[in-house]
């Protein structure tokens, strides 16, 4: 069976996929409703539905710049080694 | 030889024009969900698609010889048989690109050099237990992991934001499907210009141009890329049509997770050297997508009519190959090849004229979707 189905590539794919294609956009969402926190977003939102997002909380600002530097670190990352297998050093 | 150099330099361009179909075909893929959502304005986003495309066409070389020589006894490959098999995959792209129908590059290249293949040697030349293990199962299995992520991406997303006001969280995510769509473009561009500079290179080596263990010249590789980018510049706006509108009515954060999970799964695919089809894995993230929102509607009759699409890909192109070759093989030599061609190009023509009669393009593509790729004619009246 497995000579016709490669489970050991199938379930890297799938738990990384959850990973990286699911828990990085969970990340950015945590990460923008800790931007939404604060006064303004509120006051905005009070004032009827509004496309502020930035809210003005300085914890929330700071957890949210965590969060959105976290999504690009794993970014960057994952290029640099989809570069690095299409470019084996030479031996 | 100059006859043999004729003949490759009409298969190269004949590869590059699949190149081109393959962009255009798959534009849809990454920027189909931004156009639907208005994250991007359609112009806008096919360009940064086709940048990233180039991009990505740079970025990895890992399968660029596997795809076709993995598959067929290279011994028995010609470039009447390369030629042959474009013309197989060329013809089906182009015919499901007409239709509104975002099936496989990949396999409709894989069926015509398959079918080119038997036509040419029997078939004791396709090596078909790699064929199943490696092209047919992670057909059918790629959607559905796909679907698994995105479908999970999109209730996590709806449930972080819940408390954020509709438009603030239409506004976010927006600008994160940018992101998630533009790695969608570079993992296209790094997965599919691969699989025509593999044909290229095959073609190089059968005419003994350069050594069957050498690597991909660097002209094929940055052909390879402004043909796919260039491709999809201009965009399929049918297809981006039915994937962005057809299926699954999208917003912002479901759009997000799509993309997201599309490009997680091919990216980690092509590093675990498990080849899958970027269609593919795009519209099971769609339909993941809209089967992880409370109350978002799938167009089952739509992924059906795809699904069956897919199912005819491989035989249909494969079909047109040998089709192509057995007409080569008659006519014998180099004539035989040119008529392929010609008849390839009037085919192409053919289609490409037929299309503009009822064209999807970037001012009508996000049309409420009344069941066929191309939007009802506006009234005259109400053109005028």
């Amino acid at each position: 069976m497995s000579a016709w189905i490669n489970f050991s590539a199938l379930w890297k794919i799938l738990v990384f996929g959850l990973l990286a294609g699911a828990g990085l956009p969970a990340l950015f969402a945590i990460g923008m409703v800790a931007l939404s926190k604060g006064p303004k977003a509120r006051a905005a939102a009070a004032g009827g539905d509004s496309d502020v997002v930035v809210g003005g909380n300085p914890v929330g600002l700071v957890a949210a710049a965590f969060c959105f530097l976290v999504v690009l670190a794993a970014i960057g990352w994952g290029i640099y080694e989809i570069y690095q297998i299409g470019h084996p050093a030479p031996k | 030889m100059p006859v043999n150099d004729l003949l490759l330099a009409l298969v190269v361009i004949t590869a590059l024009c699949f190149d081109f179909t393959n962009g255009f075909h798959d534009t849809g893929n990454a920027m189909a969900t931004s156009i639907a959502t208005g994250a991007l304005p359609p112009r806008v986003a096919v360009g940064l698609s086709g940048v990233l495309n180039l991009v990505g066409a740079f970025l990895s070389l890992a399968v660029a010889a596997t795809i076709a020589s993995g598959l067929v006894d290279t011994g028995v490959v010609t470039l009447q048989v390369v030629a042959a098999g474009l013309a197989g995959g060329i013809t089906w792209n182009l015919l499901t690109w007409y239709f509104g129908i975002p099936s496989s590059s990949s396999h409709a290249l894989i069926g015509g050099v398959i079918g080119a293949t038997l036509a040419a040697a029997g078939g004791h030349a396709v090596q078909w237990h790699d064929l199943v293990s490696k092209v047919i199962i992670p057909a059918g299995v790629s959607p559905i992991i796909a679907a698994l992520v995105a479908g999970t991406g999109t209730w996590v997303l709806y449930r972080i934001s819940r408390n954020m006001t509709e438009r603030a969280r239409g506004h976010g995510f927006r600008i994160g499907q940018i992101g998630s769509a533009s790695m969608v473009s570079l993992a296209h561009g790094t997965n599919d210009a691969q699989k025509t500079m593999g044909v290229i290179t095959l073609a190089l080596i059968v005419n003994k141009s350069i050594p069957s263990n050498a690597t991909t010249p660097f002209w094929v590789v940055l052909t390879c890329g402004l043909a796919i980018s260039l491709g999809t510049y201009l965009g399929g706006w049918r297809v981006i049509r039915t994937l962005g509108k057809g299926l699954v009515e999208i917003e912002a954060p479901q759009g997000m997770a799509a993309e997201s999970a599309s490009a997680a799964v091919i990216l980690l695919s092509s590093s675990f050297g498990y080849s899958l089809s970027t269609t593919h894995v795009a519209t099971g993230s769609i339909i993941g997508t809209g089967l992880g929102k409370k109350g978002a509607e799938v167009r089952w009759n739509v992924a059906g009519r795809m699904a069956t699409a897919w199912l005819f890909t491989l035989p249909c192109a494969a079909v047109v190959g040998a089709g192509a070759e057995f007409l080569a093989k008659a006519i014998h030599g180099s004539p035989g090849v040119i008529v392929v061609l010609v008849i390839l190009a009037a085919i192409s023509g053919t289609i490409y004229w037929r299309s503009r009669k009822n064209k999807v393009d970037h001012n009508n593509v996000n049309d409420d979707w009344t069941g066929s790729a191309a939007p009802a004619e506006p009234e005259p009246a109400a053109a005028a």
